[in-house]
């Protein structure tokens, strides 16, 4: 791998060390994966951050990276493992909170901005088209290669320091136009709409690719979709197809830079989508949590879910996850009032997917096509998938 | 015998070797404070890794394996090399963070378990004695 002047000192430690195990790391993963050469990265987003995922393992590595490692992009962070604010309130033991404080401050001690969201192209980590990035977060990945045109591999959480310590990618995978052409032709005859079909819709063609073997669709038949819509799509493609890009015809900015794929071609239809959203029913569920903001809630979801809660209450567990940054924004504007009003609950910071909230319910119901997935997986709930409006009516039933 | 392969992480080690034809995932299938592996149904299912150059086709499960295999450096049980069949990321970037000597594409056929085996790191052979 070619290295210049700079890349060179930083692996024979002028830098300091945290950018030398950072090289380290960067040069082997370029040497593993056949790079010619580093690029510059204009940003970078961190995850592994909860500390339920961290555990004291990765906290000391992050501890000894925070002696003198400092970022030299604009680098966010992916949600912690509770509301830093309101953890209390949300159940979260002290002893988990202390941990969780001790990694976030481990990032902020590197200069590493600790807003703690899925989303940072929604606050303020906003790549532009072509750009080089280092993100990790898989359906971040996905939003800015796809939706965005961004150039982007999937991190994981130390190669995203990395990337974050010294400002640098090896030049391999998405940030190659070679690797960026669609290979799987998904043709949708059936409207879509809504953030959980868009989920459903990820996990249909996310299934068909891991058992094409494929990763790239290029999707056709979907006439204009919201930004919501789009990254509820991503997280569940990310999730259930390891997907990182996608094209979408009419909709994303590269969809006619490259050949439309003619080899492999497969249909969705209603009755495609109707299987799929019931394998994301558990029949048996009775629900006591219900959450919204899998991928974070925008303002525009949470002014949506205000709007259904204004003067009801709310007789079930309800989260709204979300960015802080948005959260002030509903603050302001007094969405936070209503919602809070009505019994419902903002877990900013966090999520349903990295909280640690297994045994705590039975049944979760969500918008997110992700979230049901870790919502089975992970914390072993039962799941039901359904609109926003579903949700909401669930909640206060 | 010396076998050649690509280095992934420096350092030279000569020390017993632990062979298995199963991946291994750091993260839930190896106990950090004991070094032994605990996956359910694994091939070295109950055995410890610790102290030995661990030999396997390649890495799976979650990124935080990565940190785990830090974890156990600091404890001392890590094991004092690894040699893959087919590098993966996860034991890559373990490996690089922890300073554990790492070969890959080696094949693992010709190492079985119980022979003092040298691991180079920085030329990326193993030679098995």
């Amino acid at each position: 791998m070619r290295l210049d002047q700079e890349e060179k000192d930083m692996l024979e430690g002028k830098y300091g060390k945290a950018a030398q195990k950072s090289m380290e790391i960067l040069t082997t993963l370029g040497e593993i994966f056949d790079a010619e050469n580093m690029i510059d990265v204009h940003g970078v987003q961190i995850a592994g951050v909860s500390y339920a995922n961290l555990g004291e393992a990765g906290l000391e590595f992050l501890t000894d990276m925070a002696e003198d490692g400092k970022v030299r992009v604009l680098t966010t962070l992916n949600p912690a493992g509770m509301d830093r604010e309101n953890w209390q309130a949300l159940g979260i033991d002290k002893e988990f909170a202390k941990n969780q404080n001790r990694a976030i401050d481990a990032f902020a001690r590197m200069g590493i901005i600790t807003t703690c969201s899925c989303t940072p192209y929604l606050i303020g980590n906003a790549p532009h088209y072509g750009q080089h990035i280092a993100w990790a977060e898989s359906s971040a990945v996905c939003y800015s290669n796809s939706v965005i045109g961004a150039r982007t591999n999937r991190e994981g959480g130390p190669s995203a320091l990395a990337a974050a310590l010294t400002g640098k990618t090896p030049n391999y995978g998405y940030h190659l136009e070679k690797n960026r052409h669609g290979q799987v032709l998904v043709n949708i005859n059936a409207p879509v709409n809504g953030t959980d079909e868009f989920g459903v819709l990820g996990k249909i063609i996310g299934d068909k690719l891991v058992e094409l073997g494929k990763k790239i669709p290029y999707i056709t038949g979907i006439s204009s979709a919201t930004v919501e819509e789009l990254k509820s799509f991503c997280a569940s493609v990310a999730t259930y197809g390891g997907t990182a890009l996608f094209h979408m015809e009419d909709v994303t900015p590269e969809y006619n830079k490259y050949p439309k794929p003619t080899e492999i071609v497969f249909e969705i239809n209603q009755n495609e989508l109707d299987i799929a959203r019931g394998e994301l029913i558990d029949e048996d569920i009775e629900v006591d949590f219900v959450s919204i903001g899998c991928p974070h809630a925008s303002i525009h979801e949470i002014a949506n879910v205000a709007k259904l809660l204004e003067g009801k209450k709310v007789k079930k567990e309800f989260w709204i996850t979300t960015a802080r940054p948005t959260k002030r924004i509903a603050d302001e504007v007094g969405y936070s009032k209503i919602i809070e009003d009505a019994g419902a609950k903002f877990a900013a910071d966090t999520c349903c997917v990295v909280a640690p909230i297994k045994g705590r319910f039975k049944g979760i119901m969500v918008d997110s096509a992700k979230a049901c997935y870790y919502g089975r997986a992970k914390n072993k709930f039962k799941v039901k998938i359904g609109s926003i409006e579903e949700c909401v009516g669930e909640a206060i039933k | 015998m010396k076998l050649i392969g690509r280095k992934i992480y420096k350092g030279m080690v000569e020390a017993e070797a632990i062979v298995t034809n199963d991946g291994i995932s750091f993260y839930g299938g190896v106990d950090p404070d004991s070094g032994k592996v605990v996956e359910v149904g694994h091939e070295l299912e109950g055995q410890s890794i610790t102290g030995k150059v661990l030999v396997f086709p390649t890495g799976k499960g979650s990124t935080v394996g990565s940190y785990t295999m830090y974890r156990m450096k600091k404890n001392n049980t890590a094991p004092v090399a690894i040699v893959n069949k087919e590098i993966d990321t996860i034991i890559a970037v373990g490996c690089i963070i922890s300073e554990i000597p790492c070969v890959d594409k080696i094949d693992i056929k010709n190492i079985k378990t119980g022979q003092k085996i040298i691991v180079n790191g920085s030329e990326g052979s193993v030679e098995v004695k």
